[in-house]
């Protein structure tokens, strides 16, 4: 299955590009016709009241689920049909709203893990310990390290992963992710759960990322993290779009109000 | 045609039997996610207990069917006390574990069960006594039309029954509603009142009782019974399970009774079908065999047992969810 | 504790003293048959089951120990490669190859076997792919036993015979040699034979463990969606493991091919699959030292039985009660019960697998 069709090399400036999304569960209809594009360098929010579709969308984009209808391009190709490891392999990487790490292995080595796919040692390279091999892995614990450093948690190196704290393995998890090389970055809710100084914390370190070149898709529910954090943000309620645009824009925006508040008693189911 | 029928018939019958073993494992798999490996076992013990009885009644000039029944009403409570001992002790202790500890778990005490009743019943095939008159009932007119005997039409009406009592009881009952309701979400089930300790038990116990009357019947219809039985039998009917959709009652019935169909009608008719007789003209190599049997063929009755497990992989394979069933056995 | 254990680790970080250790460990394991032998000659051939057992589950441990994938039907590949083996190595066909392009033949049979049975059946939750494997397994050894008719290839439950024993530059390993004053028969000859193999197949262990390939082994078993998610593709990965483990299980399978001179499908039951899961799991699943441990204590211990079991019972009751047998399949049976509820991780425990078993997993 060949993920990628012919680039079409529409907008060097954009990097994602999403047309017409829809994932429907039986009857429930998550996503229906999202649209939306991420222009490189960017950090591109994604709001919306619970149960909206944004974590439904992020698991089509990251391969999890497949799409009813409806197309992913990234950085000019089309993804058609691929799986998670595929996507990891393009660049994108994600993040869990449920924070996944592997929850018994050290911090080290959940960051080297992420480097797998950038890395190439086989069977043959492991068994013989070839001295490619042994370059390869000593690069990996590098980098791995610099990563750990990157976001901060550089003394936590040996450390399992389910003993850090939970600001810690939200870290991780972006370190981890950050090994996979990505040029587009998805965190679905990084701040979940943090207090403020952390959340300051995270707020430095997601625009250090950003200054490095990494584009940056978010879903967060702390609107002022989102407000002060994001160029541009996309609003989706009942698995539609409702808005996009700046954030100011958006805060000022009725649809947008109306979604997170309501408004009239009569507020058709779906539709 | 004759043929053909009779092996309906046979198939049937069998199918029964593995339907009845089958729901053991659909309940157990519905309610707590677990292949209870040690279901089998369980057959095989209620298979020996009943044997016991039974020869031990058989100069008491009983009515042959008080025998059998009584042979069945001991090996019921016999299989009730294991199937809830083998919870209490090896399954429940690891609920919360990874899917692995269970299953070795189980792999231990199938040995175990094993050995015990190598113990108690010997290491030996033992025969069960003819007590009861085997009558045939042809349905036809010639001697060589299809028939049906009176042991395999009780097996099917006794299936039936049990069957039927199940669907009522976890259907009609509190209990019923109990189980139905754990198998959704033990937790919500719990904060809702449900004790799901016991509502687990009842179905391990429940699973036994029917996996008990399943050995009684397999052994008055083959007559014979050994300390292995439980395994070979326990892997069609839980392949029977898969292949109906497991977790679920109507499609352990369903699948029961194909495999049952593909065993008999397979051993009977995938011989003739890869017959390579004709080939001994093109390679020499055949033509020893085939003068010893011209009936040679790749694939006779001798194979068998093998048609469960490739229902069970193929199952696997293209339809996980069976064909009932909507719980897939995919990674979860 | 504290002398003995700061000794230890002081001793651990001088490489000086552990290349002293090795030596040791090496001149004791290359003298331990001649010691054996003293007992009884009986016992050099219950070492050699020992090593092939060790060859065994660290194939195996590859497959559930690293990947985590419970195969049910490992003796398959055992199988496979013992009649590899056997019909190239035999009167059966009247081939005779030489060991040397055997076991590789072996080893690439069993291969396509597990990539054969593994690559539709992968993706199947940890459970169901255990009934699966167990499946094949029995599968394979109904197939052995009726493969005789109406083309004899394996020559059904009879088995074959006369199988060649190894030749290595010259030396029969069928029969006694004498070399600087000592004799060495033929089992003497496998187990330095063995020992090669089994330090070979440490060494493939150990490294795949502690390299690119492992890690991801071991986040396939954390958390499979999280690995692919990383980009490590779980389903070549799942299958690199299932394909190595067979690979193991062909070689060693020629190796009883050859040691035993005779082999037939009896030899490939379910019992011994389990057997030989039951080393990797007692011993710790995913640790070398614990596997080979696990391989040696479940050879030994039945033969220790099979040599105490009937004298004791005689002693206390004046007969026989229990076949030696009998109580050696309860006690296995009791002890994976048990070991599962008290020591889940096994005797030597790996350092993850015992953090993993440690914390109870909700819903994996």
């Amino acid at each position: 299955m060949s993920a990628e069709a012919p680039a079409r090399r529409a907008d060097a400036g954009t990097i994602l590009e999403v047309e017409g999304l829809s994932k429907r569960f039986g009857g429930l209809v998550a996503l229906s016709e999202v649209h939306f594009s991420i222009r490189r360098g960017e950090i591109y929010g994604l709001i919306g009241p619970n149960g909206a579709g944004k974590t439904t969308l992020f698991n089509v984009l990251t391969g999890i689920y497949r799409q009813d209808a409806g197309s992913i391009r990234f950085e000019g190709a089309l993804l058609a049909h691929p799986t998670p490891d595929r996507i990891a392999a393009l660049g994108i990487a994600r993040t869990f709203q449920n924070i996944r790490l592997f929850a018994n292995l050290s911090a080290l080595e959940n960051v080297m893990i992420g480097r797998h796919v950038r890395t190439h040692a086989g069977v043959v390279g492991a068994i013989l310990r070839t001295r490619r091999t042994r370059a390869e892995e000593a690069a990996i614990e590098r980098r791995a390290r610099e990563l750990l450093a990157y976001v901060g948690i550089e003394k936590r190196g040996n450390e399992l992963a389910r003993h850090l704290s939970y600001g810690d393995q939200r870290r991780l998890e972006i370190a981890r992710s950050l090994a996979t090389d990505p040029r587009l970055l998805a965190l679905d809710e990084p701040a979940a759960g943090m207090n403020a100084t952390e959340k300051l914390e995270l707020r430095k370190l997601l625009g250090a990322i950003r200054a490095d070149g990494t584009t940056l898709l978010i879903i967060e529910h702390d609107v002022r993290l989102v407000m002060g954090l994001c160029d541009r943000v996309l609003v989706l309620d009942y698995g539609r779009n409702i808005a996009e645009g700046e954030p100011r824009a958006i805060q000022r925006d009725p649809r947008v109000i109306e979604a997170y508040l309501g408004k009239a008693p009569e507020r058709g189911a779906g539709a | 045609m004759d043929t053909f029928l009779q092996q309906v018939i046979n198939g049937l019958t069998l199918g029964c039997v593995y339907a009845v073993v089958a729901l053991g494992y659909t309940m157990v798999y519905g309610i707590i996610q677990l292949i209870n490996f040690a279901h089998g076992e369980v057959v095989m013990i209620g298979c020996m207990t009943a044997f016991s009885v039974i020869v031990a009644l058989a100069g008491s000039g009983l009515p042959p069917i008080a025998i059998v029944l009584l042979g069945t009403s001991a090996a019921v409570p016999v299989c009730m006390i294991v199937g809830y001992v083998i919870e209490r002790v090896a399954y429940r202790p690891l609920r919360n574990a990874p899917r692995l500890a269970p299953l070795i778990t189980a792999i231990g005490v199938s040995i175990v069960l094993q050995h015990l009743a190598l113990l108690v019943w010997s290491r030996n095939i033992i025969a069960f006594p003819q007590i009861i008159q085997l009558k045939l009932f042809r349905l036809g007119h010639s001697d060589t039309s299809a028939a049906i005997s009176n042991v395999q039409v009780a097996v099917i009406v006794a299936s039936v029954v049990m069957m039927a009592g199940l669907l009522l009881l976890v259907h009609r009952t509190k209990v019923g509603i109990a189980m139905r309701a754990t198998s959704q979400n033990p937790l919500v089930a719990g904060l809702m009142g449900v004790d799901v300790n016991r509502v687990i038990s009842f179905t391990f116990v429940v699973g036994a009782a029917l996996g008990a009357v399943a050995g009684v019947m397999v052994g008055t219809y083959y007559g014979i019974a050994h300390y292995q039985m439980g395994f070979l039998l326990g892997l069609k009917a839980f392949s029977a399970a898969v292949l109906g959709g497991i977790g679920n009652l109507a499609g352990a019935v369903l699948g029961g009774i194909l495999m049952g169909l593909i065993e008999a009608l397979g051993a009977g008719y995938v011989g003739d079908f890869t017959n390579v007789c004709f080939l001994d003209k093109f390679l020499p190599g055949f033509s020893n065999a085939c003068f010893a049997s011209p009936e040679s063929s790749l694939f006779g009755s001798n194979y068998k047992d093998v048609y469960a497990f490739i229902v069970l992989i193929l199952v696997l394979v293209f339809r996980p969810s069976g064909l009932l069933g909507e719980r897939v056995g995919d990674r979860a | 504790m504290g002398f003995p254990h700061d000794m230890l680790s002081g001793l651990r970080r001088d490489p000086r003293a552990k290349w002293v250790g090795v030596v040791l460990v090496a001149a004791s394991l290359l003298a331990l048959p001649f010691v054996l032998a003293m007992a009884g000659t009986a016992w050099v051939r219950i070492t050699n089951l020992a090593v092939l057992y060790a060859l065994l589950s660290l194939g195996l441990n590859i497959v559930v120990g690293f990947a985590g994938l419970l195969d049910l039907g490992y003796i398959a590949f055992y199988a496979v490669g013992a009649y590899t083996y056997a019909l190239l190595a035999s009167p059966h066909f009247d081939i005779h190859l030489p060991w040397w392009a055997i076991l590789p033949i072996g080893a690439a049979v069993a291969c396509t076997f597990g990539v054969l049975l593994g690559t539709p059946t992968l993706k199947l939750r940890g459970d169901y792919l255990a009934i699966v494997t167990l499946g094949f397994g029995e599968i394979i050894r109904i197939f052995l036993n009726n493969l005789s008719e109406p083309f004899n290839l394996t020559n059904g439950p009879k088995g074959i015979w006369s199988i060649d024993p190894i030749h290595v530059m010259g030396i029969d390993f069928g029969s006694t040699t004498r070399f600087a004053g000592l004799a060495f028969s033929g089992t003497i000859k496998y187990y330095y034979f063995l020992l090669v193999m089994l330090v070979v197949v440490i060494v493939v262990n150990l490294r795949l463990q502690d390299s690119r390939i492992g890690r991801a082994w071991e986040a396939i078993r954390e958390d499979e969606l999280a690995a692919r998610s990383m980009g490590i593709n779980t389903r070549n990965m799942k299958l690199l493991a299932f394909a190595m483990g067979a690979s193991f299980g062909g070689i060693a399978g020629g190796m009883f091919s050859a040691i035993q001179g005779f082999i037939s499908p009896e030899s490939f039951i379910l019992t011994e699959s389990v057997m030989v899961l039951a080393m990797v799991v007692l011993g710790g699943m995913g640790n070398v030292w614990g596997v080979i441990l696990g391989a040696v204590l479940l050879t030994f211990v039945p033969e220790v039985l099979r040599y105490t079991v009937a004298p004791v019972q005689k002693w206390l009751f004046g007969r026989s009660l229990i076949d030696a047998e009998v109580i050696r399949m309860l006690l296995f049976g009791l002890a994976m019960v048990v070991m599962m509820l008290v020591r889940p991780a096994g005797l030597l425990p790996s350092a993850v697998r015992k953090r993993e078993l440690a914390v109870p997993h909700d819903e994996r």
